[in-house]
């Protein structure tokens, strides 16, 4: 069995409820952060634990909390990041609706490490079930002296708020989500400045994702140190992978980081192997937006090395032969995927979600859905696909946010390593098998 | 004062100064096209990414070159930075994917819009976009909707710049419109279909880089290279009264902000000036506006002219018409 520290009880009757979770250790991280350590001692644990950032990017978490402005007089915020709309990506609902008490605690030692006395968990419109169990195991949390006035007399206090989101993809983009929960559009914001300057109502803001708080739960209880050992280079610790696809097994796996992919997919800890014994075709290793990778580049990187389940080795190779962990949505491909039709959906969510703010993002992906449309109907020709490289090549880079980036990726990545399969639906238009029937089937529309 | 290059030429300016203010005031030459970014509205700016620059050094303290193209008119300049505009081939390239961006939607229909000859977007597609177009598909349209009885908005024209957003938003007293719906959907639309009624309203028309807004008491009336601009101004107690007036023959058919050299409005004016003023005896003329050259509208320019403090309408009358000589400049 592999290492587990965030979801160590995940399987144990009752840990949603308090009584459970606390019977189980719960809350001994906040008592030692509160009565033994200064708010300092605790960002310099999550500094030693090597620990990155959820959410997709990967920042290490204690540098981004020693960014935070720290001037007199002036609130701090902690908002934790529980938008999970990523496609491919469903582990911080698991962990929330699992394991609540678990964000609850985390939220309560990172504010106290960052100074802030309000926090926000920020969490998508669709999850309202989970704010429910969100906000029953806070009630609990203010029943038991863990949220509120002077907890456990230590003259920190900390009030802490769920806020639901309407159901858009972009107020997961942190600027966008701190504009959202001040009430307004959720357009992401143009830095600089950083939330570390002027987040919430423009005061120092500290957004994390819910994986990333709740990891920080194992380091004060554990140390910073033992944390670090665990994982493999930069990559500590462990991360919870969101499998989905054509797998015996799909769902979430706490791993820990450095165990090869292949085992990830074919071992019966894990993915169990690929759905009917078919072949693997590709993989997008983390959620939608990072780049795919086919059978062979997936499971060994360009120069033969076995590819690792890390934030280094999913990338070795940059964007030619490697991808990214991002956030760990695990989408496994057979035989009969068609890229292009995979794409195509990807991109009309990239449509669908751009906020609209700036020309590249806007205009692009609506036209690279629509370029896709076109091919996918048979109507495609060759300059299509040089089109595509265009327009994304046109998008990355050049937009306010990174979902320019995200939706250009998969777009750069399906043609850099499938174009021979762009090329047979355009040369064959016979070779699109059903399409028509494909939208009709799973009653899609454009965006 | 912290010091800058851009396109090799160098630069004093004070803390704050942006990329593209400092470019501004090097020169036309260096100065990256803005179709967001206004001067006199606070946040304006990095939504249309035309004004992308290379910064190829960060500053004196930290050399590294920025990782991706930034907007120049969102950036400060640090100590010691170089910029790209012009001289960098990437910067070129990004600027005309920008250009195609904007323009696969626009309904390019110049020939009856009113905002033709003194649009930002024609003169941004002239020098930086391509003679053709990539796209195939059909274009999005919006239905028109009337804001009061002085305002038309052209949605399909808009290239949401939002700057009409912050004109309503900083100097109108209470926005009532604004940007609904997302990505390629979104529309600037009014609260409800709420009427703008605003002593300041009419400034959205001036700030607007395209058709989208235009001056209903102006509609279809003339090519704007047809009318003289004029500088005047009144005694308003509601704006600084400074105004430009567009005449043909003695008619003033439509009264605007006064533009500076990048097509900014310098001072906000009222609606009373805007709409309802349109007698030259309401004003005293200053003389006639200096209009770019490159300008279409300086078919009718003056440049060059001994211009008296005040003139009548009789001596408007007389001013000739400017010609171009074969070396492009002006003579009368
Ligand atoms: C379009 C877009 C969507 C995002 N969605 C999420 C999300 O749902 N959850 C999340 O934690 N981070 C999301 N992020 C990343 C956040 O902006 C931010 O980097 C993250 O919350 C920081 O937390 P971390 O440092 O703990 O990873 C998104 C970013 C973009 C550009
Ligand atoms: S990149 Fe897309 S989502 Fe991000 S600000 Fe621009 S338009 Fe909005
Ligand atoms: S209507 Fe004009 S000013 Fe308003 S956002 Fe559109 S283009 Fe900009
Ligand atoms: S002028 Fe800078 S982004 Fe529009």
């Amino acid at each position: 069995m592999g290492k587990k520290i965030l979801l160590k009880h995940d399987h144990v009757s009752g840990i949603q409820g308090y009584e459970v979770y606390r019977k189980m250790g719960g809350y001994t991280s906040v008592e030692r952060a509160l009565k033994n350590m200064t708010p300092n001692e605790v960002t310099e644990e999550v500094k030693k634990s090597g620990l990155r950032g959820r959410g997709g990017a990967g920042f290490p978490t204690g540098l981004k909390w020693s960014f935070m402005a720290k001037p007199k007089g002036v609130k701090r915020y902690l908002v934790c990041n529980a938008d999970e709309s990523e496609p491919g990506t469903f582990k911080d609902r698991y962990l929330m609706s699992r394991i609540p008490h678990l964000l609850i605690e985390g939220m309560i030692a990172s504010s106290y490490a960052l100074g802030a006395n309000t926090a926000y968990i920020y969490i998508r419109g669709e999850f309202f079930y989970i704010a429910r169990i969100l906000e029953n195991a806070i009630n609990e949390a203010y029943a038991n002296g863990w949220l509120g006035k002077n907890i456990l007399d230590s003259n920190y206090s900390l009030d802490l708020f769920v806020h639901t989101g309407a159901g858009a993809y972009i107020c997961g983009e942190e600027t966008a989500l701190l504009e959202s929960l001040e009430g307004k559009r959720g357009n992401p914001r143009i830095k600089p400045p950083f939330p570390a300057v002027k987040g919430a109502w423009d005061c120092p803001t500290v957004v994390n994702n819910v994986e990333t708080i709740a990891a920080v739960v194992p380091i004060i209880n554990d140390g910073g140190e033992a944390y670090s050992k665990v994982g493999i280079g930069k990559s500590t610790g462990t991360k919870l992978i969101s499998a989905s696809g054509h797998i015996n097994k799909p769902g979430v796996y706490e791993i820990e980081m450095g165990i090869t992919v292949e085992d990830f997919i074919y071992s019966d800890e894990y993915c169990g192997g690929i759905l009917n014994g078919k072949k693997l075709k590709a993989v997008v290793a983390g959620g939608s937006s990072v780049p795919i990778l086919p059978a062979d580049l997936i499971l060994k990187t360009a120069n033969g090395k076995p590819r690792l389940m890390s934030y280094e080795s999913l990338a070795d190779g940059g964007f030619t032969t490697g991808t990214m962990l991002g956030s760990g949505g695990f989408i496994v491909m057979d035989e009969t995927t068609s890229i292009v039709k995979n794409l195509w959906n990807f991109t009309r969510f990239y449509h669908h979600e751009s906020c609209g703010q700036c020309s590249p993002c806007r205009e692009g992906t609506a036209w690279m859905e629509k370029v896709l449309h076109k091919i996918l109907d048979g109507q495609g020709s060759l300059t299509d696909i040089d089109l595509l490289w265009e327009i994304q090549r046109k998008i990355e880079g050049n937009t306010i946010c990174p979902l320019g980036e995200a939706a250009a990726w998969p777009v750069a990545s399906a043609i850099r390593h499938f174009k021979s399969e762009f090329e047979e639906y355009v040369k064959n238009p016979s070779s699109i098998n059903d399409v028509k029937h494909y939208f009709e089937v799973n009653k899609l529309e454009m965006a | 004062m912290p010091k800058v290059t851009i396109d090799g030429k160098t630069i004093e300016v004070a803390d704050g100064t942006t990329i593209l203010q400092a470019a501004r005031m090097l020169g036309k030459e260096v100065a990256p096209p803005a179709m967001c970014f206004y001067t006199n509205l606070k946040t304006s700016g990095g939504y249309c990414r035309t004004c992308l620059v290379k910064v190829s050094k960060g500053s004196d303290k930290d050399p590294r070159p920025m990782p991706k193209l930034v907007a120049s008119c969102r950036t400060p300049i640090m100590d010691g930075m170089e910029v790209q505009n012009n001289t960098s081939p990437e910067v070129i390239d990004a600027r005309k994917g920008v250009v195609e961006f904007l323009l696969i939607n626009h309904p390019l229909d110049c020939p009856v819009c009113d905002q033709a000859g003194e649009c930002h977007l024609q003169d941004l597609s002239y020098e930086n976009g391509s003679a053709k177009t990539r796209t195939e598909f059909e274009r999005r349209t919006f239905n028109k909707i009337e804001i009061g009885n002085k305002i038309q908005l052209h949605m399909t024209r808009c290239i949401l710049c939002y700057r009409c957003v912050k004109v309503a938003e900083q100097i109108t007293d209470g926005r009532v419109h604004g940007v609904i719906n997302r990505g390629d959907h979104s529309e600037i639309s009014t609260y409800i279909e709420e009427v703008i009624d605003n002593d300041f309203s009419g400034n959205v028309i001036d700030v607007c880089p395209v058709g989208a807004l235009t001056d209903k008491t102006f509609r279809f009336k003339s090519r704007v290279w047809f009318t003289k601009p004029m500088s005047a101004h009144r005694t308003c107690d509601k704006c600084s009264g400074k105004v430009t007036l567009w005449y043909q023959g003695d008619e003033v058919l439509r009264t605007t902000g006064r533009k500076d050299q990048w097509g900014e409005v310098e001072e906000f004016i009222c609606n009373t000036c805007r709409f309802d003023k349109k007698l030259t005896s309401d004003w005293t003329i200053e003389g006639p506006t200096i209009v770019d050259k490159h300008s279409v509208i300086s078919a009718n320019h003056y440049e060059g002219m001994i211009i008296p403090n005040e003139l009548t309408l009789n001596d408007i009358k007389k001013l000739p018409l400017l010609e171009k000589n074969t070396d492009g400049n002006t003579e009368f």
